[in-house]
């Protein structure tokens, strides 16, 4: 007895655990506009939240189905424009709807257009998926330019959330009010998304993205999987769309466009599309960077694709992914062994990073500046474009960052290589 | 009539040639490596933008001359130092990469040389009218274009059925590892024919240029019609990629002179369609309006009715 009683008591453990994540996450969300009270700082946390629940229902496609798509904006935008004419044209009526069950309709549009666009391109996977995806985006957003009845045209379409039904008297005026609505919402997708993963049709998903022909075998058809992955990625992304039609009250063609659908490519990727939790560290970093960086450079999208191409070549596994190879070292009390070659790398690296921005602004400046104007400010300092002394100096910078990282790098793996298997691990 | 269709064809010849310099390269990089690129048009770009700067340095020719060779290095290297380096996660990653080098030279382009348009003009050499017909004249450029475009289809030709470098090329788009066991640097092929690709890509850039603009975006406008291209000309097919080049060039510029809509082609069978429904917009566009949404759709189609393209043998 006591042996059936200790397995079921460790899962119990572990169950509580791992109910209790999620409370501490909800009771963290709920706190946040209080210490970050600042319109702006709210403004950039309902962007982070929307940006979670598209990136996380990209993710369901991408990590988990195998399925890389360049045209996800396409559920998210026509689940935005259908809350949206669903806010505009039923306000009012018998079938009036309150603001919280918009992203719902969201959803729905975007399941809808998921099954009817998965019909045919989850057939295949791999390249052709890729292609379709990006037929299908191109498509839609050309059209966007022609039905102007639906789409808007170029001005797009318009509403006002607080004429829609008023529950509880909540108007949904405020943006600390809309806050509450996309922390509620993106709770219950993550939620909903994790369960997802954990259903038989998530983990085949994972199994048909790794081995198809052996996910037939046991005797799955690949494509009904996929095709369920896709639908359920296209509602979670609708109701992304939902909640940016309510947070924004104004959908344009850009919400279903290539630029979008990169964009959410981009912060999965950097996230780590290997982890349910790599999507919400990318949306979050990616989001706070966008809001940030914009209003120091001009160039801040540059920055964003070197970050990006930097992660597909040298850490593929994304933040997450680096994250969690720390475990093994933290479990084993040996992190701190790390510090100090860390701190070295990360110190050139910095060096590095110092000298090609300093670059790249300066090689913007030269080219953007009105003409005449030779000074330009950089890092808290003014330099002169047209002598050569600061072009030597951050040249110098890169470059000597770039020798001593080469140095420093294979140092702190192998720091990482002896924290994580112990010294007898790491000579084997 | 005859003058539409007449200067519809020339132009869509002119438009179809050089989508082929484009799509050429391409499908030649996906039939050797299995890898579709995304940065492809961004070379198409960078040509346009090399091409500019020189000319500003040293005149039109000269600049016609230095600007793919440039292009086409800076594709090798993005192959050596990158490309190779995801090819062992697989064609995803690929892809990925790829279109992280897409998103990077875009902005690269608007660090570099600010986002409006480049004032890149024809040279004042070729800036003439060739001829007029009725009241349409043909510029002496596009046919200096053209001329260009089918010069290089003639190269292409010669060198892959004439020569040791192309039977080398052709045995190693089927059986690379065959090639390699026969003694040939199949890693440097590859990145030979990248850089080649990427440099024909340039070419079309510096001749595109002036015509079809220089600005940030012109990556984009080309780059996924060149997609469309090749996929319905089927993936790795040089064949299918100039028949299909033709065909969407043609397709283009014809749609685009055509001003009819459901509306009138209901009204010539008598039926009347009413505009004020919720859905007018359907059946009042034109058909010029419809034009840039056609190579997708038919994209689409090629995709679920016929996988491997006209002219593809395989799939994916």
């Amino acid at each position: 007895m006591s042996l059936a009683a200790a397995p079921t008591a460790r899962r119990t453990a572990a169950g509580a655990r791992h109910y209790g994540l999620w409370l501490a996450t909800a009771v963290v969300l709920a706190g946040l506009p209080q210490v970050f009270a600042s319109p702006i700082a709210i403004a950039v946390m309902n962007k982070m939240g929307i940006a979670i629940i598209f990136a996380l229902s990209y993710n369901m496609m991408l990590g988990q189905g195998g399925m890389l798509s360049f045209g996800h904006a396409v559920y998210f935008g026509l689940g935005g424009f259908i809350a949206m004419h669903a806010l505009n044209r039923l306000a009012g009526g018998p079938w009036a709807l309150p603001v919280p069950l918009l992203p719902l309709v969201g959803g729905l549009a975007g399941l809808g257009f998921g099954a009817l666009f998965g019909s045919f391109s989850t057939n295949r996977a791999g390249t052709v998926f890729a292609m379709i995806s990006l037929g299908i985006v191109e498509l839609v957003a050309s059209s966007s330019l022609i039905l102007k009845g639906f789409f808007g045209g170029e001005e797009g379409i318009s509403g006002n959330r607080t004429k829609a039904l008023v529950l509880w008297g909540i108007r949904f005026a405020s943006d600390v009010q809309v806050y509450y609505l996309i922390a509620f919402w993106a709770v219950a997708a993550a939620g909903l998304m994790y369960a997802f993963s954990r259903t038989p049709i998530g983990r085949m998903a994972n199994a048909v993205r790794d081995n198809p022909e052996r996910a037939e075998f046991v005797g799955y058809s690949q494509r009904t999987v996929r095709f369920v992955s896709f639908c359920a990625g296209g509602f979670f992304a609708g109701i992304a769309g939902g909640l940016f039609a309510v947070n924004y009250e104004i959908l344009t063609e850009e919400a279903v466009g290539l630029a979008r659908s990169g964009n959410v490519l981009v912060m999965t990727y950097i996230g780590g599309i290997g982890y349910f939790a790599g999507p919400i560290i990318g949306a979050v970093v990616f989001t706070f960077l966008e809001s940030m960086l914009s209003d120091y450079t001009p160039i801040w999208l540059l920055y964003l694709g070197i970050l990006f191409l930097a992660t597909v070549l040298f850490v593929p596994t994304g933040f997450a992914g680096v994250l969690m190879m720390h475990e093994p070292a933290r479990r084993a009390g040996r992190l701190h062994r790390l510090a100090l070659p860390y701190l070295g790398a990360g110190l050139v690296a910095l060096v590095l990073a110092v000298g090609l921005v300093g670059l790249l602004e300066m090689v913007h400046f030269w080219s953007a500046a009105a003409v005449g104007r030779t000074r330009m400010r950089l890092f808290w300092t003014t330099v002169d474009v047209t002598s050569l002394v600061p072009w030597l100096v951050f040249a110098g910078l890169a470059v000597g960052g770039a020798l001593a990282l080469r140095r420093l790098a294979p140092r702190a793996a192998a720091a990482w290589n002896e924290a994580t298997y112990g010294r007898e691990g790491a000579a084997s | 009539m005859f003058e539409l269709v007449f200067f519809s064809l020339l132009n869509g010849l002119v438009f179809g040639m050089l989508l082929f310099m484009l799509s050429s390269g391409l499908t030649l990089i996906f039939g050797m490596m299995g890898v579709l690129n995304f940065a492809h048009a961004g070379f198409y770009m960078l040509g346009a933008y090399f091409a500019f700067t020189l000319t500003g340095y040293l005149g039109f020719w000269p600049a016609l001359v230095l600007a793919p060779p440039l292009v086409g290095v800076v594709g090798a290297l993005v192959e050596r130092h990158g490309l190779r380096r995801v090819h062992r996660f697989g064609h995803v990653a690929e892809l990925i990469f790829t279109f992280g080098v897409a998103v990077l030279i875009e902005e690269i382009v608007q660090a570099v040389w600010g986002r409006v348009a480049k004032s890149y003009e024809v040279p004042a050499l070729l800036d003439f009218p060739l001829f007029t017909l009725f009241e349409t004249s043909f510029p002496a450029f596009k046919a200096f274009m053209l001329l260009i475009s089918v010069g290089i289809f003639v190269f292409l030709f010669f060198v892959l059925t004439r020569t040791r470098a192309g039977l080398i090329i052709q045995a190693a788009l089927t059986h690379p590892s065959m090639v390699g066991m026969l003694g040939h640097n199949v890693p440097r092929v590859f990145m030979a024919v990248f850089g080649l690709g990427s440099a024909l890509a340039g070419l079309a850039g510096v001749i595109a240029g002036p015509v079809l603009g220089t600005f940030p975006g012109m990556a984009q406008v080309l780059g996924s019609i060149v997609f469309v291209v090749v996929v319905i000309g089927g993936l790795g097919s040089l064949t299918g990629a100039f028949v299909a080049s033709l065909l969407i060039g043609i397709l283009q510029t014809f749609a685009v002179a055509l001003n009819y809509s459901l509306t009138d082609l209901a009204a010539a069978v008598g039926i009347g369609l009413s505009a004020r429904s919720a859905f007018a917009d359907l059946w009042t566009v034109t058909v010029a309006q419809v034009a840039p949404i056609l190579p997708y759709l038919l994209l689409i189609l090629v995709l679920i009715i016929r996988p491997m393209g006209l002219f593809g043998t395989r799939e994916t």
